[in-house]
Parts: C-alpha cells; sequence; structure tokens
C-alpha cells in the first residue's frame, strides 16, 4: 500500500507539471484555434534559460523560473507578431506547419549551440532535499514544481473567467468580429495570449532543471504529453486540461512502476484514445 | 446648419477582392432615425460591416463627426462612437447575460458609469434583470436580440447602427423591437437601422435609402418610399 501511494504522489507531482505545461497550450488553441507544435521547444529553451542562469551567474532555478517565465512570454509574443498573424484566417495546416517549423529550428539552434549533451545543475537550494510523511518520500524540486504549477494554473483560471480581460479573451476566442465590435483590440488579445501561454511553458521549464536534465529533445514528449491533455480535458477547458495533466501523471506513474518504465507511455496514449474514443469533445468539452 | 453626423461618399466594398457594392454614397444626421432597406444579398450588411471597420473599402470615403474612419479598425470606430449590432445577433454565448453588458462597455473606463448605465438598460429591457446571471445562449431568440441591443447601447453610441434585428424573430416580437428601435431614437440617440421588412422598418425611419444590386437606387423620407409604387412593387408586394 506504502508502495502504491508512494507512485502515485509521485505520478500527481509530475502531473501538476504536466498540467501548467498544458494550461499554456489550452489558451493558445481554445483562444486561437492555432495548434502551436513548438509549445514542448518553448520548455526546452526556459530551461535552457533557467539552466544557464545558474550556471553562469548561480541564480537558483527556483528564481530564474520567473525570468524563463519572461522570457517565453516574449517568445510568444514575437512568434505571434513573426508567424501566427500570417497563419490567420488560413487553413489550420498552414499554422500547424509553420509552428512545426518553428519546433525544429529551435530544436537545431540548441542543437548547434549548446551540444546534444545532457545538462544538469548541481548545488540548487532544493536539489536533492526530501522529506518523509511515514513512509513516503517526497523530493522537494518535485513538490515545488508541483506548487508552483498549481499556483500559476489557479491564477490562469481566475484571471480568464474573473477579470474583464479574461472577459475579453473568452469573447475574442468565441467569435472575433463580434469582440471587436465592442471595442475589444483582438491583436493585442492574440500577442498577450500567445505571450501567456508561453509564460505558463516557461515557468514549469525554468524550474525544472533542479531535477530534470537539459537537452534539445527535451520539450518533444511534454508538448506530445501537452496535446494529449488538452485533448482529453476538452478544448479550450483549463480546468479539464488540469484534471487530464494529473491524470496522466498518474497513468504514467503507476504503468511506469507496475507493468515496466517502457510501457508508461503505451498507457497514456491508451488512456487517450479511450477517453476521445467515449467522450470526443474531452472531459470538460463544450 | 448641422453636420451629418456620418457621411458614405462613393463607397465601393465586398469580400476578398469580390465587388458586392458599387459607389454607395449616404448622410446621416444627429438624432435620425434611418432605414437601408432591399432584399437579402442587396449589400446592406456589407455596407454596415464597412462602416464599423469589420470590412475594408476597396474606394470611397467614410467620415465620422468629421474624422476619416475608412481605415480604422473596428475597435476604434466604437471608441469613436459608432456601435453596430450585428446581424444574427452574435452574442457571447457561453457568457452570462451580466458578462456581455459588461463586455459591451470594454472601451469605457469609468466603473461606476458602466454600472450606470447597466441600470439605465435594465430599465429599458427588464427581462436581461432577471436573466443577468444566466448563460446568454440560453435566452430567447427575442431575449438574445434584446441583449445584442442593450450591448450595443451600454458604450452610449452617438450613432447606434441595428443590422437585421427583425431576423428569426415572430411578428409579435418583430413589432416589439421596432417599438423599442424607436424609443431608443427618441432618447436621443441617431439610428442606422438595416432590414429586409421594408414596411416595417420605413414605418418608424423618418428617412430611407433602397438599395438593390449593391447600389442605392432610391433615397428620402420614409413616408415618401412608403408610397413610392417602385417600392410597393418590389418589397411590398402591392
Amino acid at each position: 500500500m506504502e508502495t502504491f501511494l508512494q507512485v502515485l504522489i509521485d505520478g500527481i507531482l509530475s502531473g501538476m507539471v504536466y498540467a501548467l505545461v498544458a494550461a499554456g497550450l489550452c489558451l493558445i488553441w481554445g483562444v486561437m484555434d492555432v495548434i502551436n507544435f513548438a509549445h514542448g521547444e518553448y520548455l526546452m529553451v526556459a530551461m535552457y534559460v533557467s539552466y544557464w542562469l545558474g550556471f553562469l551567474v548561480n541564480v537558483d532555478p527556483l528564481v530564474s523560473t520567473i525570468a524563463a517565465g519572461v522570457f517565453i512570454f516574449g517568445l510568444g509574443a514575437l512568434t505571434y507578431k513573426l508567424i501566427i498573424r500570417f497563419t490567420i484566417g488560413k487553413p489550420g495546416l498552414v499554422a500547424l506547419l509553420a509552428t512545426f517549423g518553428l519546433a525544429v529550428f529551435l530544436k537545431n539552434l540548441c542543437m548547434n549551440q549548446f551540444s546534444p549533451n545532457f545538462r544538469i545543475l548541481s548545488d540548487t537550494w532544493l536539489g536533492g532535499k526530501t522529506f518523509h510523511i511515514g513512509g513516503i518520500i517526497l523530493a522537494v524540486p518535485q513538490l515545488m514544481a508541483a506548487v508552483l504549477a498549481l499556483v500559476v494554473v489557479v491564477l490562469l483560471y481566475l484571471l480568464i473567467n474573473n477579470t474583464r480581460f479574461g472577459w475579453a479573451v473568452q469573447a475574442t476566442a468565441m467569435d472575433r468580429d463580434a469582440a471587436e465590435l465592442v471595442g475589444i483590440n483582438t491583436e493585442r488579445i492574440y500577442i498577450l495570449v500567445f505571450g501567456i501561454g508561453g509564460a505558463c511553458v516557461g515557468i514549469a521549464g525554468g524550474i525544472m532543471p533542479s531535477y530534470l536534465a537539459v537537452h534539445p529533445e527535451v520539450g518533444s514528449m511534454f508538448g506530445l504529453i501537452a496535446f494529449v491533455c488538452v485533448a482529453m480535458g476538452g478544448f479550450g477547458s483549463i480546468p479539464g486540461a488540469f484534471l487530464s495533466g494529473i491524470l496522466v501523471g498518474v497513468v504514467e506513474a503507476l504503468a511506469g512502476f507496475y507493468i515496466a518504465p517502457v510501457f508508461k507511455y503505451v498507457a497514456v496514449f491508451g488512456l487517450y484514445l479511450a477517453v476521445v474514443f467515449l467522450r470526443p469533445k474531452g472531459i470538460f468539452g463544450w | 446648419m448641422i453636420d451629418p453626423i456620418l457621411t458614405v461618399s462613393d463607397l465601393h466594398t465586398g469580400y476578398d477582392g469580390v465587388p458586392v457594392v458599387f459607389g454607395i454614397s449616404l448622410e446621416i444626421m444627429p438624432g435620425e432615425l434611418v432605414a437601408i432597406v432591399g432584399a437579402n444579398g442587396a449589400g446592406k450588411t456589407t455596407t454596415m460591416r464597412t462602416i464599423s471597420g469589420l470590412l475594408r473599402p476597396f474606394r470611397g470615403r467614410i467620415t465620422f463627426l468629421g474624422k476619416e474612419i475608412s481605415t480604422l479598425p473596428a475597435h476604434q470606430i466604437l471608441r469613436l462612437g459608432i456601435s453596430y449590432v450585428p446581424e444574427g445577433r452574435r452574442i457571447f454565448g457561453k457568457l452570462s447575460v451580466k458578462k456581455n453588458l459588461y463586455l459591451g462597455a470594454y472601451a469605457q473606463e469609468s466603473q461606476t458609469e458602466v454600472k450606470r448605465r447597466m441600470d439605465e438598460l435594465l430599465e429599458i429591457f427588464p427581462v436581461l434583470r432577471k436573466r443577468a446571471n444566466q448563460r446568454a445562449e440560453t435566452l430567447s431568440g427575442g431575449e438574445q436580440q434584446m441583449l445584442a441591443i442593450a450591448r450595443g447601447m451600454i458604450s452610449k453610441p452617438k450613432l447606434l447602427m441595428l443590422d437585421e434585428m427583425s431576423l428569426g424573430l415572430m411578428p409579435s416580437m418583430v413589432e416589439k423591437m421596432m417599438e423599442t428601435i424607436t424609443a431608443i431614437n427618441r432618447s436621443g440617440a441617431t439610428v442606422l437601422l438595416v432590414e429586409q421588412m421594408v414596411q416595417e422598418a420605413l414605418e418608424i425611419a423618418h428617412r430611407g435609402y433602397v438599395i438593390q444590386n449593391g447600389q442605392i437606387i432610391q433615397s428620402g423620407q420614409a413616408s415618401q418610399l412608403l408610397d413610392s409604387e417602385e417600392v410597393r412593387k418590389a418589397y411590398l408586394g402591392m
């Protein structure tokens, strides 16, 4: 029983980070109907930002996660201004291929600049620290990442549902022309949404180097899992993405431990297929 | 002499390079209720969408209170004082009635003023007060139309443009809608009304323009247009 609880908690903790990555994607996908294939690479860039800040100027990931969030906010806004806005109103495949190109570019740029080597930060504030509840061991870096993810997702949810800006975002998602007609600068909303979506994944990526190695391929699987969470949670639903993130984390941990590590993604994608088969609009889909 | 609030001169416009409207010119004076009438596909909505900034004109000039607005985006035109209530209601269905109204006043900085204005509008449309916290998509067709108008009015526009307000409503509701539009105009708002229901629109309007195939074929006092043989034959089936 203790082992089961340990695996379950590990799954929940990693699931919360998935949830934050997915929440950012969910916002971009839900509002702009743009499938951002570079979302996982945003995470990878954020991890490098945090890693280099730690390595070169000794800033702990707990602090540099903010810098990574701001950096990826800028990268997201820039992606919109330089790429996405030219794809609005065109078939969905155009934005999808454009962001796929961006993903390949970012990955290869980092490969070229930083080599494919795995890099890990040592001597971080939280590195290696654990605490025990009964027989359960909680790794502090993962716990802190999960708490941070939870806080950011809750703030994002409150921003979208309880503020005038959030209502404007929802209005833009529902009907861009009608939103313009009530005085909403939808172009600005799009830039901010792409930026905020990026900031979410930036914050998640920023804290990860305290427990996960950085390398140019690290974002790919996170990006894919974020897509699964958004589709499973329901198009544009932040609570749905959050719940799916945790579900994915738990299934991944349980399957990895009780079946075999190589089967963990088989279980995750099996769950995804089952959900979209039974409920194509996702758990919280409209 | 009073200057027109809105002047449209030689407007050519359409969609994706395909012209729909060919050289329309019109003027709206402050305090007027003007109707643009015509058959489906005549170019009425295209004209309205261009004035509101949703479409860029191919040629021609639109001025509002003496300022050229032809190339401004819709959100800036709203801030200048033109509110367009589009065809098909276009309310934000998944948001509550109250949130829809708040969004109508998105450009308004003072929240005290927004609350005061919302109270005024809920007096005019009492049914919306009862449904304030309900999702807008759950309202009936007529109630949704009321909400669309109220949302268009909350920013206190200098010119309110209403597009096909009668569409999809039962006759008793159309009558009520026309009464509401008349009351809005009497309260001092300038109204530009686009309608396929020619008789009903011209009955409440001061002046009218008749559009056919993207061109104005007649204009004048609404009563004169109602008496016109051509209008009666083409649109009233008489």
